[in-house]
């Protein structure tokens, strides 16, 4: 096993202590890009280093970088830490435990767009991790790694932290914004984007926690031996959490390419009391539900192998199902998450999912008739590609997938001989 | 939006559209119906019912060259986007391909009105909106007549959440398109509505105390797309196609909005047609297709029980009900034995024809008649108010617009609404006044000057405009020589004069100062520059029009040489108790009104008028846009219209008037006054098309606001347009000897207490209160806590009263509402001294 370049507190145990991380060469990578460096030069390493966003859509950094309006200011950068997919739990790893480094990247990310104020933007549930943060950006302030005047240059930076109210889809960017803009959680429309209109309506990045993790070492080490972990499209590290009925759920730090069975049968020792694997969520509840074939287990873990196979990599929260697993029952579970977490501002979301849940509701407990597998096809195909957002399009992946692979879990609740 | 024109292809119609219009917007233009719940012309886009799903397609470009990629025929080849996209949020461009009336586009749009109508409860043989419910007409012009939603897994919500005192709303019915959410916050200024919650428990809430807390609350029943916001006045009240509709002009303020008005016959009024709802009707250039709630709600005093019904002669010293000949009779006696000696005294709450009649009556006899309004300034409206074709909604960046002495969320809420609207486009807003008011928080420029220093801050103005050396010493502080400057610059220039503070000589000053500014900036007798006066009354403009002046050395002194007073729609007694004296003697006295107010007291013949819903005549806006009103209900009683009343107690003096019709009448007023030359009730009824198309078939686009197919009414022409060398004499304002006491300053409240207002009792609870507001140093000088009651004293009389503190008041003043139960004529100094 080689050093985490991200869960580094795994080598390191006291690395989230500043000392231990400043030993460690904390912050050389800022001070470097703050006194050597434009800040076009650092977007143009972060381009080059080919660094995705994590949170789920893998969108190129520094191409969202270069899009900031120029000349606008000021500008802001806000870490999304609103880790709320069902099954990933990385960021809050980084955060607890590698802390300064996210930090550091935070200020880095800041400095290349040039924004003299970032924010951090935790979950509800975050409330004890919000506040070690608050405290850890205070000693850097003592430090004078944050502040004004940041090693004798004209550069200053604050870092805040905010707390949001505990709602899934403030970790879509737009209405992350409204959150902290003190409005309702809801998405906006795009265009603006961030970029030209964010926070407060000024030019704004906002990037997960773990992609502005990445930075340090990529300023440290270079994009060319960035670009030499992972594939050839999807570079670099990537934190893979892995849950469900495996020996050992977990965080797994391995490289973009790594195959699902590797991941689950060597790092995660494969099926709990060995039952046999029945199927996958490969991003949480956000992508179809792949069935375990060969196929699919051999596929390379990258943002452009997934979607071969019929689903997406997302945030990489791989969940485990068993043989044992109702996949009625699993939709059942999903969608109510979704039906919850539905912000209610378009139709067929709001509707959808809680006439989605209602139907799998009846199927459940027993209620339900052979013709409500296709009605809930029906609902959901009627939700696909009219929603305002990514969450009302997610939100009928378990349920599509679902009747597509294991249609037969659904008719054994619903038919005849149920 | 720009004029650039962007050519695309909607269904099999090409059309041409300014750059920046929005697909839907541009169907519409083109007589394609795209249906839509949460977009409103009005409001900015949000996109979020998607019901106006359609496909759109762009030409194909070459990724390489860039260059547009043809067929076969040498047409641009389409490529369609991959989803449905909502037609509200997407703007037209170039060689676009819209299809809205494809299958898959017709099915995305049954499937959201599906999903719609799994949390809708359905009840429309209920509901108030049955019959004019975008829900309704949408589901059956794009609904697919059945739902495969089991209905008893329907989420049942409260069907009757007081959002204030005047707004209900049915949260079962609400379809979350958050148009009242953001009209109150874009149009109305008011952000007091949000969602609540989340998914399928997402609500509508009112944050304000008092609930709903808004002077436009009203006009979100008009664009909510169900049934879900319903007034108070009208929950219940019957069923939309039960009504018919007549077309009215709104009496409250002079901004002069166009009502609706909804009438149905009904058993409990004995079979009478009783005035049901008042609605708004589509003015762009007055009103666009908004009212205030007070137009909305306070219209029961036109139909209210406590009207005058009979007329009345005293007989023995009392007033008794006698026949329309003796009373007649007995006022023509009275007024002839005056002779000369008879003085007249009307308000602007009553018609051009009723005005014209009352002042030629007058004039035969010898005598005057006088505006009991107490502001000056209507010969220069005349001569340099806003040039004809001004439109409000179009002023924004590069114009300005000066707000004097005037609040006008209280006196004009609709004026008030355009102008924060024109300072979102950019319009820079100068705000003068010598107290904080709601307005400032949109405005450029505060220019902020002692009660009494209103004349001379407008003079100082326009010394910083002119630089004239006679004005200097009127000369102003660095924020109004920056206020000037921008007045200088704009490239067009409204004035809002108002008479906050003032005395009547005051009062001409400013407006002349006003008058003069912009004649030196050259901004008068053209389109979006000009005086606007904010008169007390909603025809005060054309009374000035119809030759009526105020009194300029005061009312009592101009009755005290009556040898009979003959008053038309005013109050004097109520609105100053001083007054009383000039009629308790042996003057003879005739009063025609709605009400037996205090002046009617002393009368010695009472005439009952007709209201403005009972019969016809034409009002004068404060932007002199003349506009007719039609009559939507019988007389009450033996009313009969202000002008035949004067007509008929003119044949009893052989005197002849016009007196065959309103219409007849405005004839002769067009003969005589020579603004209104060649105007007529066929031309105030003229009218054209407006965008947006409102109260048609497709009220799901705009709402239920009428259309406009009465007339849109005339904008006359200021002198200045014909004459461009006008020029103003200012004149200087009195000098005001330091008094003792405080300042009591009488200010306007839109929810006042008098007889216009009181009927409407749904109104009761937001009523101003009479509470004496002043500054916090004051209250703590004189050992005032919160709501305190303390005395007033006041020329001898003594009102006791609650006293609050408030910022924004400058100290030495003492802020009371008119009508409101102390009548103050103009400010005047007064003691206050805690309660012993």
């Amino acid at each position: 096993m080689p050093e985490h370049i991200l869960l580094r507190h795994r080598d390191i145990p006291e690395i989230a202590d500043l000392d231990v991380y400043l030993k460690h060469d904390g912050f050389k990578a800022f001070e470097d890009v703050v006194t050597n460096q434009a800040p076009e030069r650092v977007i143009e390493t972060v381009k080059t280093a080919n660094l995705r966003g994590r949170g789920g859509a893998g969108f190129p950094a520094g191409v969202k970088w270069s899009f900031l309006t120029p000349g606008v200011f000021p500008r802001y950068v806000v870490a999304n830490a609103d880790e709320s997919e069902p099954g990933t739990f990385k960021d809050r790893e980084i955060m607890e435990g590698n802390p300064y480094q996210f930090l550091e990247g935070v200020a880095i990310c800041s400095y290349a767009a040039q924004a003299n104020t970032a924010y951090i933007y935790c979950r509800g549930e975050f409330w004890d991790l919000a506040h070690e943060l608050e405290d850890k950006i205070e000693a850097l302030h003592k430090h004078g790694l944050l502040g004004e005047g940041l090693f004798d240059t004209e550069y200053s930076l604050r870092i805040y932290v905010h707390l949001g109210a505990g709602a899934y889809i403030c970790g879509e960017e737009t209405a992350l914004l409204s959150s902290m803009e003190g409005e309702l959680g809801q998405p906006r429309l795009r265009p603006p984007f961030p970029a030209a209109e964010g926070l407060f309506a000024k030019p704004t990045v906002v990037n997960n926690v773990e992609t502005l993790t990445n930075l340090p070492p990529i300023i440290n080490q270079g994009a060319d031996w960035y670009r030499s972990i992972g594939t050839e499209k999807s570079t670099g590290p990537k934190i893979f959490s892995l849950s469900g009925h495996v020996e050992r759920p977990g965080n797994y730090e391995l490289p973009f390419g790594t195959t699902f069975r590797e991941l689950i049968f060597e790092h995660g020792g494969g099926i709990r009391d060995g039952k046999a694997i029945k199927g996958i969520l490969p991003a949480g509840a956000s992508a179809p539900l792949l069935p375990a074939t060969d196929e699919v287990l051999d596929t390379p873990m990258d943002y452009e192998s997934v979607p071969k196979v019929g689903s997406q990599l997302g945030s990489a929260s791989i969940i485990v199902l068993d043989e044992t697993v109702d996949i009625a029952w699993m939709s059942y579970k999903t969608t109510s998450f979704f039906k919850h977490e539905s912000c209610g501002k378009c139709a067929p979301c709001r509707e959808g999912t809680y006439w989605m849940y209602h139907i799998l509701n009846r199927i459940q407990n027993g209620n339900g008739a052979p013709e409500d597998i296709d009605l809930l096809n029906r609902v959901a195909l009627g939700i696909q590609g009219k929603c305002f957002c990514a969450l009302g399009e997610f939100s009928i992946t378990p349920v599509v997938a679902g009747i597509e692979h294991f249609r037969s879990d659904f008719e054994a609740l619903t038919g005849d001989g149920k | 939006m720009s004029e650039e024109l962007v050519r695309l292809k909607i269904d099999d119609i090409d059309i041409r559209v300014p750059k920046g219009t929005k697909v839907v917007d541009a169907a519409k233009r083109a007589g394609i119906d795209i249906p839509v719940f949460c977009h409103h012309p009005k409001i900015e886009a949000v996109g979020m019912c998607r019901m106006c799903l359609v496909e759109i397609g762009t030409p194909k470009r070459d990724r390489s060259t860039g260059e547009k990629v043809l067929d076969e025929g040498g047409q641009p080849q389409i490529e369609f986007w991959p989803k449905l996209e909502t037609s509200c949020t997407t703007p037209v461009s170039e060689g676009m391909v819209v299809k809205v009336s494809s299958d898959k586009a017709k099915e995305g749009r049954k499937q959201i009105l599906e999903f719609l109508l799994t949390s809708h409860p359905l009840d429309c043989p209920i509901c108030d909106k049955g019959g004019e419910c975008s829900l309704q007409d949408l589901t059956m012009g794009h609904g697919s007549g059945e739902s495969h939603f089991l209905l008893d897994d329907k989420k049942h919500q409260d069907k009757h959440v007081q959002l204030g005192d005047l707004i209900v709303l049915d949260r079962e019915r609400c379809v979350q398109c958050a148009r009242c959410i953001r009209f109150q916050k874009e149009v109305a200024g008011d952000p007091v509505l949000a969602f609540a919650e989340r998914g399928r428990d997402i609500e509508i809430v009112t944050f304000s105390d008092p609930g709903f807390d808004s002077y436009f609350s009203g006009n979100t029943t008009d664009i909510c797309p169900v049934g879900a916001l319903t007034t108070v006045d009208f929950r219940f009240g019957a069923r939309s196609w039960e009504m018919g509709a007549i077309a009215s002009i709104c009496t409250h303020c002079p901004v002069g909005c166009n009502l609706m008005l909804n009438t149905r016959r009904e058993a409990s009024a004995n079979g009478r047609h009783v005035i049901k709802r008042v609605m708004p009707r589509q003015n762009e250039r007055v009103n666009e297709i908004w009212i205030c709630d007070k137009g909305r709600f306070a219209h029961h005093f036109a139909t209210s029980d406590e009207r005058l019904t009979k007329p009345l002669v005293r007989i023995d010293g009392k007033l008794v009900k006698t026949s329309w000949k003796k009373a007649l009779e007995h006022a023509a006696e009275g007024l002839k034995a005056a002779g000369e000696g008879v003085v007249g005294l009307a308000s602007g709450r009553v018609s051009n024809e009723d005005l014209f009649s009352f002042h030629t009556l007058l004039k035969s006899l010898g005598g005057r008649a006088i505006l009991s309004d107490p502001q000056a300034g209507g010969e220069l409206v005349q001569q340099v108010g806003v040039g004809q074709g001004t439109d409000l909604g179009a002023l924004g960046a590069g114009d300005a617009i000066l707000v004097i002495a005037s609040d006008l969320h209280e006196e004009a809420p609709i004026w008030w609404q355009r102008v924060i609207g024109a300072a979102k486009r950019g319009a820079t807003l100068v705000v003068a006044n010598a107290r904080k008011t709601r307005l400032d928080e949109y405005a450029g420029h505060i220019v902020r000057y002692r009660y009494q220093e209103a004349a001379r801050t407008g003079l100082g103005l326009l010394q910083a405009i002119t630089g004239a050396k006679d004005l200097l010493k009127f000369a102003g502080d660095e924020p109004l020589k920056s206020a000037a400057k921008a007045l200088t610059e704009a490239e067009n220039l409204v004035i809002f004069c108002g008479v906050e503070g003032l005395t009547y000589a005051e009062s001409k000053s400013l407006s002349e100062a006003c008058a003069a500014i912009l004649v030196e900036t050259k901004n008068v007798g053209r389109a979006q520059n000009g005086l606007i006066a904010v008169w007390p009354k909603g025809n005060t403009q054309g009374a000035w029009d119809m030759g009526l002046r105020p009194a300029e050395g005061g009312l009592e002194n101009a009755l005290a040489e009556a040898k009979a007073v003959y008053i038309m729609a005013v109050d004097p007694v109520g609105d100053d108790p001083d007054l009383a004296e000039s009629f308790s003697g042996d003057r003879f006295l005739v009063v025609q009104d709605l009400f037996m107010t205090p002046t009617a007291e002393f009368a010695d013949v009472v005439f009952p008028a007709e209201s403005f819903v009972e019969r016809e005549g034409t009002f004068t806006s404060g932007e002199r846009r003349v506009q007719r009103f039609y009559p939507a209900v019988k007389a009450l009683g033996e009313a009969k219209a202000d002008w035949r009343i004067i007509t008929s107690l003119a044949a009893g003096l052989d005197i002849e008037l016009e007196d065959s019709s309103a219409a007849a009448v405005f004839l002769r007023i067009a003969e005589e006054t020579e603004a209104y030359a060649e105007k007529s009730y066929q031309s105030l009824a003229e009218f054209v098309e407006q965008w947006p198309p409102v109260g048609e078939e497709d009220l799901y686009f705009g709402g239920t606001t009428f259309k406009n197919r009465q007339g849109l009414g005339v904008q006359l022409a200021p002198t200045a347009e014909k004459d461009r060398s006008i020029k103003i004499q200012w004149s200087a304002p009195p000098e005001f000897k330091g008094k003792k006491g405080y300042l009591l300053v009488p200010v306007v409240e839109l929810y006042n207490r008098g007889a216009t207002v009181m009927p409407s009792e749904i109104l009761y609870s937001r009523l101003a209160s009479p509470v004496l507001r002043m500054s916090l140093k004051d209250a703590k000088s004189i050992g005032i806590i919160q709501g305190v009651q303390v005395e007033l004293l006041i020329d001898g009389r003594s009102e006791e009263l609650q006293a609050i503190a408030e910022e924004g008041i400058p100290e030495g003043v003492v802020l009371l509402g008119r009508g409101l139960g102390v009548p103050i004529a103009e400010p005047q100094y007064v003691e206050v001294r805690l309660k012993a």
